[in-house]
């Protein structure tokens, strides 16, 4: 029964890892690159909206409505300034510029907010703490339901964005070709500008969810982005719906790893990141790249 | 105009700067009798950092595969050392068995991590740093998470100890200067900067990218486990979270940006130069951090090929002959 738990739990672990890796994998989906400062937006993030919950005494969730817009900003300035430039000088320097880019804003939390560990839990109230008890052993938190259904309904917001509308159009046409898109009349910097804006404000998204359901301090960016880049590459690259299920292979490959010990937890998230990439089917994974945000 | 033109080496200035450079590479061995032992241990820390600098630039700067994930090897090499020496292996030869079986690490981690491209492989490296980190936290008898001390140097008086850590590390680090010297000189030279220019050009052109890449691969796994097994015996003391740390990558990113990616002599340059800056600003934390972190993406924007350049494109001739020139035939 430990175990049953163990899976749902992971499950639903699972989805924040998902709306983790959702901004990843768009940004990889769409200029392929991988940035690496990732985990640390959505640390910022969080600690933008711990800063409006202090100071204004609302709630992490009505914090989030001004926070979001401001981080869509913070995306689309930090495309305009860095990441443009970066993706002119070669494949390898916007991996160089956005891991210069997590040292400096980690470090820049560290400084600006202290190395003290906090969480949004006792700022959310019930829904936090607030759980259904479906058995003696298994209980459904507020937290977790609302957490992965946020994450499906991101998901399928970004599909619905790139199948259906105009803009999702533009995007993926810049994700297969940005010369040609260029010659048709879609800039792919402007594109590249809202993607990284969109992914910026999923990561905040994301990284408030994490202060909520847990702690987080200036140094947690690195860890969200090894988990996120642990769910993209386990549900294969560049597929949304694949991020989710590999979200939750991941959530509960942790969960029942910390059943046995919890030492073991991270350590079997690991494992089963380095089978998959291990397995024959790990190549063909990578095989889809072609037909990104697909 | 063919016989008006010659494909040369190196001429009489770049002769005579090598000379200079290997002599002056040989009489650092002198220090210890000539210096007070903070110096001595100074320089240690000085000679890992170029280890660390020139085997991420083999990566980064030739074979185009950025790793945030070297530490895995400098760690590795570090615990390796711990495991040996606590089965009686004296110190200073488990190091040097340790930097060996950081190399096979290397082979053994190979075909998982040489399949991913661009930032995979570079968050690939990153995920089995942390899984080593946390398997080496796990294990009681490495010191778990606490971390543990580096024993059988006690009986060595400090000055001697000192002495003879800086000769092994100057030893690892004039070995694989000259390595990746004779990389450079040799056909695989030529290669190499073909696949750093362009992968997929040099490819078509019959270049063989997969063994080049497993070899650099490999080299950067020997040198770095030598530099956390060379970093133990400075320090005498490890822990998992700081050896396993991130905060390599980050400096090593630095010091081969700064100094001049893909070149020979930048991430030289770039160690000298990180190593006085650690010197004067580390006492600012995360200032200090920040500060590297803008520095480095500075470089990786504005002047991506380095301080070095700089000096390089003025310079009539090379420090070291590791490439050809074109000079007016006599």
């Amino acid at each position: 029964m430990t175990y049953a738990n163990a899976v749902l739990q992971g499950v639903f672990l699972g989805g924040l890892y998902a709306l983790f890796a959702c901004g990843l994998s768009l940004i990889f989906g769409v200029m392929r690159i991988i940035n690496l400062a990732h985990g640390d937006l959505a640390v910022l993030g969080a600690f933008l909206v711990w800063s409006l919950t202090t100071h204004l005494g609302a709630g992490p969730f009505v914090a989030l409505i001004p926070a979001l817009p401001v981080m869509l900003i913070v995306g689309y300035l930090l495309h305009r300034t860095v990441l443009a430039r970066s993706l002119r000088g070669g494949p390898l320097t916007p991996l160089l510029t956005t891991f210069g880019l997590a040292i400096v804003v980690q470090n820049a939390l560290l400084q600006a907010y202290s190395p003290d560990v906090r969480s949004l839990g006792g700022a959310a109230g019930g829904i936090a703490t607030g759980s259904w008890r479906l058995t003696d052993q298994i209980s459904l938190s507020y937290l977790g339901v609302l957490i992965l259904a946020t994450a499906v309904l991101v998901l399928g917001g970004l599909h619905l964005l790139l199948r259906r509308t105009a803009f999702g159009r533009e995007m993926r046409a810049t994700a297969q070709d940005p010369d040609t898109a260029a010659l048709v009349g879609v800039p792919a910097s402007s594109v590249y500008a809202k993607a990284t804006a969109i992914a910026v404000a999923t990561a905040t998204l994301a990284g408030v969810f994490l202060a909520v359901r847990s702690t987080f301090d200036a140094s947690s960016g690195p860890t969200q982005l090894i988990f996120a880049f642990e769910a993209v590459v386990i549900g294969g690259l560049g597929s949304l719906w694949g991020t989710l299920w590999g979200g939750m292979v991941l959530g509960v490959a942790q969960t029942i790893g910390a059943t046995i010990d919890p030492q073991y937890s991270i350590l079997a998230g690991h494992l089963v990141f380095l089978i998959v990439l291990a397995s024959p089917r790990g190549r063909s994974l990578f095989a889809f790249r072609r037909e990104a945000t697909a | 105009m063919s016989e008006r033109w010659t494909v040369i080496r190196s001429g009489t200035p770049t002769r005579i700067s090598a000379s200079v450079l290997v002599v002056v590479g040989i009489a650092m061995f002198g220090v210890p009798f000539a210096f007070r032992t903070d110096i001595v241990q100074q320089l240690t820390t000085l000679c890992t950092l170029l280890i660390m600098a020139m085997m991420w630039n083999v990566l980064a700067g030739y074979g185009g595969l950025v790793s945030v994930g070297q530490q895995a090897f400098i760690g590795f090499g570090a615990y390796a050392t711990i495991f040996l020496t606590q089965r009686d292996v004296p110190a200073y030869l488990a190091i040097v068995l340790a930097a060996v079986a950081s190399g096979i690490l290397a082979i053994a981690l190979a075909p998982l991590l040489l399949r991913l491209r661009g930032g995979q492989f570079a968050v690939g490296t990153w995920v089995v740093a942390e899984a080593l980190a946390l398997l080496v936290a796990l294990d009681e008898e490495l010191g778990g998470g606490t971390g543990v001390s580096l024993r059988g140097l006690n009986a060595i008086t400090p000055d001697w100890r000192r002495a003879y850590t800086y000769w092994l590390t100057l030893a690892f680090t004039l070995l694989l200067l000259t390595l990746v010297f004779l990389l450079l000189r040799r056909r695989s030279g030529a290669a190499i900067r073909a696949i750093r220019d362009d992968e997929e050009a040099a490819a078509s052109l019959g270049v063989r990218v997969k063994p080049l890449k497993f070899m650099l691969f490999v080299l950067a796994g020997f040198g770095c486990g030598a530099a956390g097994a060379l970093t133990l015996a400075n320090t005498l003391f490890i822990q998992p979270q700081s050896i396993f740390g991130v905060q390599w990558s980050a400096y090593m990113l630095f010091m081969v940006l700064v100094g001049g990616i893909g070149t020979y002599e930048g991430p030289i340059l770039g160690a000298i130069l990180f190593f006085l800056l650690q010197d004067w600003f580390a006492q600012y934390g995360a200032w200090y951090l920040i500060g590297l972190g803008v520095v480095a993406i500075a470089f990786a924007l504005f002047l991506p090929r380095g301080l070095w350049s700089l000096a390089d494109d003025r310079l009539p001739f090379r420090l070291l002959p590791v490439g050809y020139a074109l000079r007016p035939a006599r």
